[in-house]
């Protein structure tokens, strides 16, 4: 039984380390300014087409189904509501960051996982570079930015979509969808979508960053550890989803 | 067996090292001397790959001690490795290039990361372009790793192990993989690094006769080749073979003795002699 439970709380050990050592060197020399505006381009900048399509989709689908629900009270008018507070709150955040997961934490675990099993990584510490100086922080640093950005812009698609769908199925007036949607949101509803996608930035780019630093076994290991990132990143955005969310609620200001 | 005059470069003192507690390396002890040429022999899984690391303290020992010009690796903090690791050389078993930096940056890299080197910005290319020349590469600067030849990313690597000019350099299977006509072009790379710059070298190989042209042949550099070594009378550098076996070093001496030992273990890599 301790066997069993030795190999996890190991894991969640070198975790914690790596976190450690990866935010510790954010305040130290050297930066690799360079690392960070390219981490930027390919986990931000490429992210963009997928997060649009994602947070418009979802717009038009919470504008769809809320207005159903919404009729049996009389209330459509109330769409551009429930479609702004769902998406801050919510959707937007999480559904970018399952994104995110999926495209750049096994991204970054495979990249760095084939520089591990090709001795790219000890070849970096031979010739004075620490890796995770090099590698971890630079991507960290660059989902933390990148991260709420996206977000920011998969919420107002996704407002966008709701107010397509408002106009044209549900034959509402856009300054009512727009005045509603505005309404609806308050400063809580703001902090959340801003806290959020920043905690789940931490989430993404550091369990990438960890199953590719201790991808062992070749190829196949590359493989393993690509999946076993992007499955672990979404479970704990989920995770660190419902306790954020429990705290904001539990703060009575929700 | 100390030499007169000449300065450890690197001794390992019961080196032990294991991995989810299997032993790598058990109770390893050897010293290696200024100038010398180590050759180190032994099956795939022997813990050859492993020596090498522990020696540059990318891995660092269960037990034991090891030392570097002098100074022990193991109180080291990671910081305090990069000094130490800036003299050492190292040729990774599959080279090890960055994938993502072209030849010419790949060789750069130890010029502008290794703190204790200091080269000044203007003086890198100059540096890399002659690095690349020494290994015949001298048209690749701007290729990725991915667009050449196993062979060429080997000399690459080289290039890269010694543009810092180390005083000790540590080769992981240069010729592995390779043909044997690309195998011995490495092999004469490494001897003509060892003789022009008077390196200490460290070689780990599976292949005999890799160790043999270490022992036996030395660089021309008037006629730019190999020659065997009789024909020189100048001084020539000790080329010491050891065996590892399980993680156990089983043998250290010269080559004739090692040709000569009656160790069924041993022998079955010197039977391969040309």
């Amino acid at each position: 039984m301790l066997d069993l439970l030795k190999e996890p709380v190991l894991a969640v050990q070198e975790f914690v380390v790596l976190a450690g050592r990866a935010f510790r060197n954010i305040f130290r020399k050297p930066h690799y300014l360079d690392d960070v505006i390219l981490q930027m381009d390919t986990i931000g900048v490429g992210s963009l087409v997928v997060v649009v399509l994602v947070g418009l989709f979802s717009g038009i689908v919470m504008a769809l189904q809320m207005a159903r629900a919404l009729a049996q009270y009389g209330e459509v008018e109330k769409t551009g509501t429930l479609v702004a507070i769902t998406l801050a709150r919510e959707l937007g955040p999480v559904l970018t960051a399952i994104m995110m997961a999926g495209r750049n934490s096994s991204g970054i675990a495979s990249e760095l996982g084939s520089m591990k099993v090709t001795e790219q990584i000890d070849a970096m510490r031979a010739l004075g570079t620490d890796p995770i100086q090099k590698l971890v922080t630079p991507r960290l640093e660059a989902t933390c930015f990148m991260l709420p950005l996206l977000t920011v812009i998969a919420d107002f698609v996704g407002l966008f979509g709701g107010w397509v769908i408002s106009v044209v199925k549900l034959h509402l007036t856009s300054r009512l969808y727009w005045n509603s949607a505005w309404q609806a949101l308050e400063w809580n509803d703001v902090a959340q979508g801003l806290i959020k996608p920043l905690v789940f930035a931490v989430v993404v780019s550091l369990i990438g960053c960890f199953y590719g630093l201790r991808t062992t076994g070749g190829t196949q290991g590359v493989g393993r550890s690509t999946t076993q990132a992007m499955v672990a990143a979404t479970i704990m955005i989920f995770i660190t989803d419902v306790m954020i969310t429990e705290f904001f609620v539990s703060q009575g200001v929700s | 067996m100390a030499e007169s005059g000449a300065h450890s470069v690197l001794r390992f003192e019961n080196v032990t090292v294991s991995f989810d507690g299997e032993e790598v390396l058990r109770s390893v002890s050897f010293e290696a001397f200024e100038g010398e040429s180590r050759v180190i022999l032994g099956a795939a899984g022997s813990g050859k790959t492993v020596l090498l690391k522990t020696a540059l303290g990318l891995i660092r020992p269960d037990s034991g001690r090891v030392l570097v010009f002098g100074q022990d690796l193991s109180k080291m903090r990671e910081a305090q490795l990069f000094d130490i690791r800036s003299r050492i050389g190292m040729l990774f078993q599959e080279s090890a290039l960055f994938d993502s930096l072209n030849i010419a940056e790949n060789v750069a890299y130890p010029l502008l990361n290794q703190k204790a080197i200091r080269c000044p910005k203007s003086e890198v290319r100059g540096r890399v372009e002659q690095a690349l020349d020494f290994v015949e590469l001298g048209g690749t600067l701007e290729k990725f790793p991915a667009e050449l030849s196993g062979g060429m990313r080997r000399r690459a690597a080289i290039a890269r192990a010694v543009v810092t000019g180390p005083p000790l350099v540590l080769y992981d299977s240069p010729s592995a993989g390779l043909d044997p006509i690309t195998a011995h072009t490495i092999m004469a790379l490494l001897i003509k690094e060892r003789d022009m710059a008077k390196t200490t070298t460290i070689l780990v190989t599976y292949r005999y006769q890799d160790g043999n042209l270490m022992a036996n042949f030395r660089y021309n550099s008037k006629q730019g080749r190999l020659e065997p070594a009789r024909h020189w009378d100048g001084p020539l550098p000790r080329t010491t073979f050891m065996v590892l076996r399980e993680g156990r070093l089983v043998f250290e001496g010269d080559q004739d003795r090692m040709e000569s030992t009656a160790d069924d273990y041993i022998s079955r890599f010197c039977k391969r002699r040309e």
